[in-house]
């Protein structure tokens, strides 16, 4: 039954997809070979998660093809991507929470036996499944409360339950323990010995290089190389993900050396991030690299009010300040730029207008009356600036184009005339035209005087714009680099993405 | 943690059970057997809605056209009765279920086929319901008179001759533990669950997302439709200005008191019970106590409140013991 | 201009297709019955309450914030029921009383808002509540009592604008569509009630007030309430616990027919009360043809399924 190691069981050719205007892959081409780990590499948005998904059948291509067996199918949901031995497990696992372990795993096909479930026989293949995979999970509790590993676990044992021969592990370990790494690596390695091909999306290079036969590695929607992981080097891989010069070099004209403007002093918000300390001062770019996962956005989130530290200070112009709400942290000229567009930032079928001056209607209003015409010329005036590309400044943000819907969600920030700029992912998933303007108008606020927390996995990007760089590292900072100092293979060493076991 | 399960349905019953000591001591009559008697007697109606509507609002909707369709199937049925006094009771059951399950149907259709939001679409219907009621009936109410002896014996008589517990009552215990049973055994039902739990998760799972949520729409029909025979049965005249009316509010609270999720996918039988028994219990503790009959929505509401607030408060106390 | 046209009318469809029915309506209704035309005779006519009309408007607002109040008319009959109980029992004049009106439901209407906003509960849930609690305290203040009001409180009905048909109600209604329209589009109130609905998480994080603004939106659908109160007092001479039970529906029925989205971010004013006008119409020429009050829900509910069908359907043909 099982086909020879290294038999190719799938194939895309050309695979294609794009949000919009906004293409996320170009023409990738991989093979997936029994009896093989194959990594898919790539910052955030290069493209490895898409092209996982296209397999798994949540996307559809746009273009290209996908062979099974050398048969071409279409995938158009994952039920027919599990019909034909697909699996794919999620980052954040889908769980159904007062539905038994068991009935987790079955869902959708319990057994049966006279028009009941059959408990019997269901629990026992559940037990199987998971005593096969090496976790304790007892079959009959409820997935409530269970551990995102645990739930994983769960998927994972529903794709194989369905014979999977192709399991796709999409960032499965971002938010593991190093311990659940580690037995997940030894289910993974027994699957592969069954002549299973896997798919294994991460970035972690110590994980790669454990696990994995082969590396394909995506950069911008491309795939950029594939090498067998015997062959070659963290060094290679790494130079292959960030190896992009930049679109065009940004200029700083002056360095940073007033005061600071911003203080945090020993923040702590366990589990998500413990004992942080770091400044800003004016007209300084600070980044902040690190995993996904590794605190950066929660941090950003504490400073703007959206939830609260434990312990810890926070000081803006040498003086303590309480931030409880967004509103607070504006009252002290902060802004964010949040990571999720689409959920956190955009309001997308209200028109520009409406977008741009939302945060600052109460300096554009008079006792509580909107003034539309300075909306409007404000609103105007940043779609000049920004160079946003739309119709009238009265059509639905729904209708621009990734890079020009974050262009509007800037302007929303810069019209309430940030002195704390907080960014958080500020270019990803735009095209690189549109990058290119956003780091530029990051590096000229700043020579303005703006104090800026640049958050972004794009690492040329950080270290290009950064006066200095922090690294975060499981909630922790462990390193801060001097603009000059910082090399993309020394962040990424401190980040945690290295051949050694990372340590806890 | 592991292993732990915070049960929604353990609070309730000590608190039913703190009514009734509570109630007993100030009034030792409560428990005679006329007061448990009545208690039992606000079950019916209650439990086999509040079942139906259950099944809907696990699947994450909500269903406020259960008042009309008891009203509609509880005259339709009525007058069968009246026009054909030969019918046995049972079998009109059987046509008043098939009745509500018609109705039902219309409101799954509505919500699983054209995807309406169920609040806009069971709206709609519990007007066209309630309308419907009365040009069928052409405002004329049944009277007891005219309806079959054995129709109201239901709710006076049991099996074990005139005791404390009538057919009616048997009936809604029945319908409660075949719907346990069809919950936890049957693939519809745990379908239920997982489409509260996580709809597109269930659909990419292979669960048939729309069949399912249209059949819980009928059930919650169907248990309309039988409570209009046993409304007919418990209050002999069926007027079509009063039957059901306003009963859905009576049937959420219940739903929500008993520990369902308006979110969906979280709900057991036991606690609609329990629910439908605590407001049963209430009603009849104040009239035991002497308390007016104006005091019931007031303690209701209460009672409600107090049910959410109570149940929020566990869920934040959960999440901080599972964070750290 | 064509271009300009066929945008704004596939944004504003729902809009376009009550203003279609209401034109429809009014057409079959004055060929049917040539008074119709006739505005005395309409006003005089009509069934629909004019406080319906009020809360209407107010819904609309909550609505669009993404919540619903099924409180609104218990708030009603409560504030009645306190108002009557304060004049009755302690003797306070009802002038003085007046403008505890709209003050005695906004402090109601802030027990949602605390219990939405605060707490994080569903309003659907909080309002199903209160809706009882409220109902329920009114009961217990009242009992199945009527109790009169004084007469010069009574009959506001019968104060018309000189030469003209427009009775007071109307009036307070027309005033309070302005206004509400002013309040939802030019203001930052309006705005604010605008993106909650859209987004509720993206209106945090870009620091609009979301639960004062909720908080405030319940208050001033209670107001609202407290005003309609006083106006049904003084049409029916008497407070009653049960005034204005089950009009709820009609309520949300007329928001949703408006083009309301039930989920919030999507609705008009405008909207909202062309389909008030709509069911009053369809109402009033239903009962002038001698059709029973409980049967007339049926059409209300079948005009509802017919205008989210008309704009399911045209949504898919784009």
């Amino acid at each position: 039954m099982s086909k020879p190691d290294g038999s190719v069981l799938l194939r895309t050719i050309g695979l294609s997809k794009a949000f919009g205007s906004v293409t996320v892959l170009e023409n990738a081409d991989v093979e997936l070979r029994a009896g093989e780990i194959h990594a898919f590499l790539g910052e955030n948005g290069a493209g490895k998660s898409t092209l996982a998904k296209l397999i798994g059948g949540i996307h559809r291509p746009t273009a290209g093809r996908i062979e099974r067996d050398g048969r071409p199918v279409t995938i158009r949901n994952p039920r027919e991507a599990a019909s034909l031995g697909i699996g794919l497990i999620p980052q954040e696992p889908r769980t159904f929470p007062d539905l038994s372990a068991a009935e987790n795993i079955f869902v959708g096909r319990l057994p049966m036996r006279g028009g009941r479930v059959d408990w019997k026989t269901l629990y026992g293949r559940a037990e199987e499944l998971l005593r096969t995979l090496g976790v304790e999970i007892d079959p009959r509790r409820p997935a409530r409360g269970l551990s995102v590993a645990d739930r994983q676990m769960l998927e994972l044992a529903g794709a194989l339950s369905l014979d999977a021969r192709i399991l796709l592990l999409d960032e499965t370990t971002a938010s593991l323990t190093p311990g659940e790494v580690g037995r997940l690596g030894e289910i993974l390695r027994r699957l592969r010995s069954e002549g299973k091909a896997l798919v294994f999306i991460g970035h972690r290079m110590e994980e790669i290089f454990d696990l994995c036969d082969r590396a394909t590695v995506l950069r911008d929607g491309r795939i950029v190389g594939e090498r067998r992981v015997r062959e070659t080097t963290p060094d290679e891989l790494l130079r292959l993900m960030v190896g992009r010069a930049m679109g065009e070099a940004v200029t700083r004209k002056k360095v940073a050396d007033g005061p600071p403007i911003l203080e945090v002093v020993g923040w702590s918000q366990p589990p998500r991030f413990r004992d942080i300390s770091f400044s800003i001062r004016k007209g300084e770019i600070v980044g902040l690299a690190g995993l996904v996962g590794a605190g950066r956005t929660e941090i950003a989130c504490a400073l703007f009010g959206l939830s609260r530290p434990t312990s810890g200070e926070v000081r803006i112009d040498g003086r303590p300040v309480e931030i409880r709400s967004p509103e607070d942290a504006m009252r002290h000229g902060m802004a964010l730029v949040p990571e999720d567009r689409q959920r956190q930032g955009a309001f997308l079928p209200l028109s520009l207008r409406e977008n741009v001056t939302l945060s600052s209607l109460p300096r554009l209003s008079g006792r509580g009356w909107l003034r539309e015409d300075d909306a409007r010329s404000r609103t105007t005036e940043w779609v000049r600036r920004l160079g946003v590309r739309c119709r009238e400044i009265e059509q639905p943000l729904r209708q621009l184009s990734g890079g020009n819907q974050q262009k509007i969600v800037l302007a929303k920030w810069l019209e309430t005339g940030p002195r704390i700029l907080l960014l958080d992912e500020p270019t990803r998933g735009i095209d690189v035209n549109a990058k290119t303007e956003v780091h530029r108008w990051i590096a000229e606020l700043a020579d303005q005087g703006v104090a800026t927390l640049l958050i972004s996995s794009d690492l040329p990007e950080v270290l290009a714009l950064s006066d200095r760089v922090l690294v975060l590292r499981a909630g922790r900072l462990v390193r801060e680099f001097a603009a000059g100092e910082a090399t993309p293979e020394a962040v990424i060493a401190a980040a945690g993405v290295t051949t050694e076991a990372t340590v806890r | 943690m592991n292993g732990f399960r915070w049960r929604r349905e353990t609070p309730l019953a000590g608190i039913l059970l703190l009514l009734v000591v509570a109630v007993s001591i100030a009034q030792p009559r409560f428990l005679s057997p006329e007061n448990l008697r009545s208690i039992l007697l606000w079950l019916p109606l209650l439990v086999i809605v509040a079942l139906g509507e259950m099944t809907v609002i696990l699947t994450r909707g909500i269903d406020v056209s259960v008042g009309s369709m008891l009203g509609l199937s509880g005259m339709m049925t009525a007058m069968l009765l009246r026009d054909h006094p030969e019918i046995p009771v049972p079998v009109a059951a059987l046509f008043a279920m098939a009745a509500g399950g018609g109705l039902g149907a219309i409101n799954g259709g509505l919500v699983a086929g054209v995807g309406i939001p169920p609040i806009v679409a069971t709206l709609a219907t519990l007007g066209i319901y309630r309308g419907a009621t009365f040009l069928v009936s052409g405002g004329k109410q049944v009277d007891d008179y005219q309806l079959p002896r054995a129709l109201a014996g239901w709710s006076s008589d049991g099996p074990f001759g005139a005791d404390i517990v009538p057919y009616v009552v048997w009936i809604a215990l029945l319908a409660a533990v075949a719907m346990q049973r069809f919950l936890t055994d049957s693939r519809t039902g745990r379908d239920w669950y997982a489409i509260g739990g996580d709809p597109d998760g269930a659909a990419d799972r292979g669960v048939a997302v729309r069949p399912r949520v249209f059949l819980a729409y009928v059930f919650s029909g169907v248990g309309s439709g039988l409570a209009g025979l046993l409304y007919a049965s418990r209050f002999g005249t069926v007027n079509p200005a009063s039957i059901g009316n306003g009963f859905e509010l009576l049937v959420i609270s219940a739903t929500v008191i008993g520990g369902v999720s308006i979110f969906g996918g979280s709900g057991t039988v036991a606690g609609v019970l329990l629910g439908s028994l605590l407001l049963g219990t209430i009603s009849v503790a104040l009239a035991v106590l002497n308390i007016a009959e104006t005091w019931q929505s007031a303690v209701y509401g209460a009672v409600l409140l107090a049910a959410l607030l109570a149940d929020d408060a566990m869920r934040r106390r959960l999440e901080r013991e599972e964070r750290g | 201009m064509g271009e300009r046209w066929r945008r704004a009318s596939a944004r504003y469809l729902p809009e376009l297709t009550v203003t279609g029915l209401l034109a429809v309506a009014l057409l079959l209704s004055g060929w049917r019955e040539p008074r119709f035309w006739d505005a005395a005779y309409l006003f005089d006519r009509s069934t629909l309450h004019m406080e319906t009309g009020l809360l209407t408007l107010t819904m609309t607002l909550v609505i669009l914030a993404g919540q619903i109040d099924l409180s609104v008319t218990s708030i009603l009959a409560l504030v009645g029921a306190l108002l009557a109980t304060l004049h009755v029992r302690f003797g306070v004049p009802m002038t003085v009383l007046l403008p505890f009106g709209p003050i005695f439901g906004g402090l109601l209407g802030s027990v949602n808002g605390y219990l939405v906003a605060r707490r994080g509960l569903p309003s659907l849930v909080v309002t199903l509540a209160t809706m009882a609690l409220f109902r329920g305290i009114a009961q217990i203040l009242l009992g199945d009592r009527s109790v009169m009001m004084p007469p010069e409180m009574v009959g506001i009905e019968r104060v018309t604008l000189p030469k003209s048909y427009l009775h007071a109600p109307l009036l307070l209604l027309i005033v309070a569509t302005v206004a509400a329209y002013l309040l939802l589009h030019r203001t930052v109130f309006g705005r604010y009630v605008t993106v909650i609905g859209v987004n509720p998480e993206a209106a945090r994080y870009s620091g609009v007030p979301v639960a004062r603004t909720m908080i405030r939106l319940f208050v001033l659908s209670g107001a609202m309430a407290g005003l309609c109160s006083l106006l049904l007092l003084s049409r029916l001479g008497v407070a009653r616990y049960d005034h204005a039970r089950g009009w709820e529906l009609d309520v949300i029925t007329a928001v949703v027919l408006g083009g309301t989205s039930i989920f919030g971010g999507r609705g008009t004013i405008y909207g909202s009360i062309a389909a008030f006008l709509l069911i009053a119409i369809v109402q009033t020429g239903m009962g002038v043809a001698g059709v029973k009050a409980e049967i007339q829900v049926t059409a209300i509910g079948f005009l509802l399924l017919l205008a989210i069908f008309l704009a399911k359907v045209t949504e898919r043909g784009r």
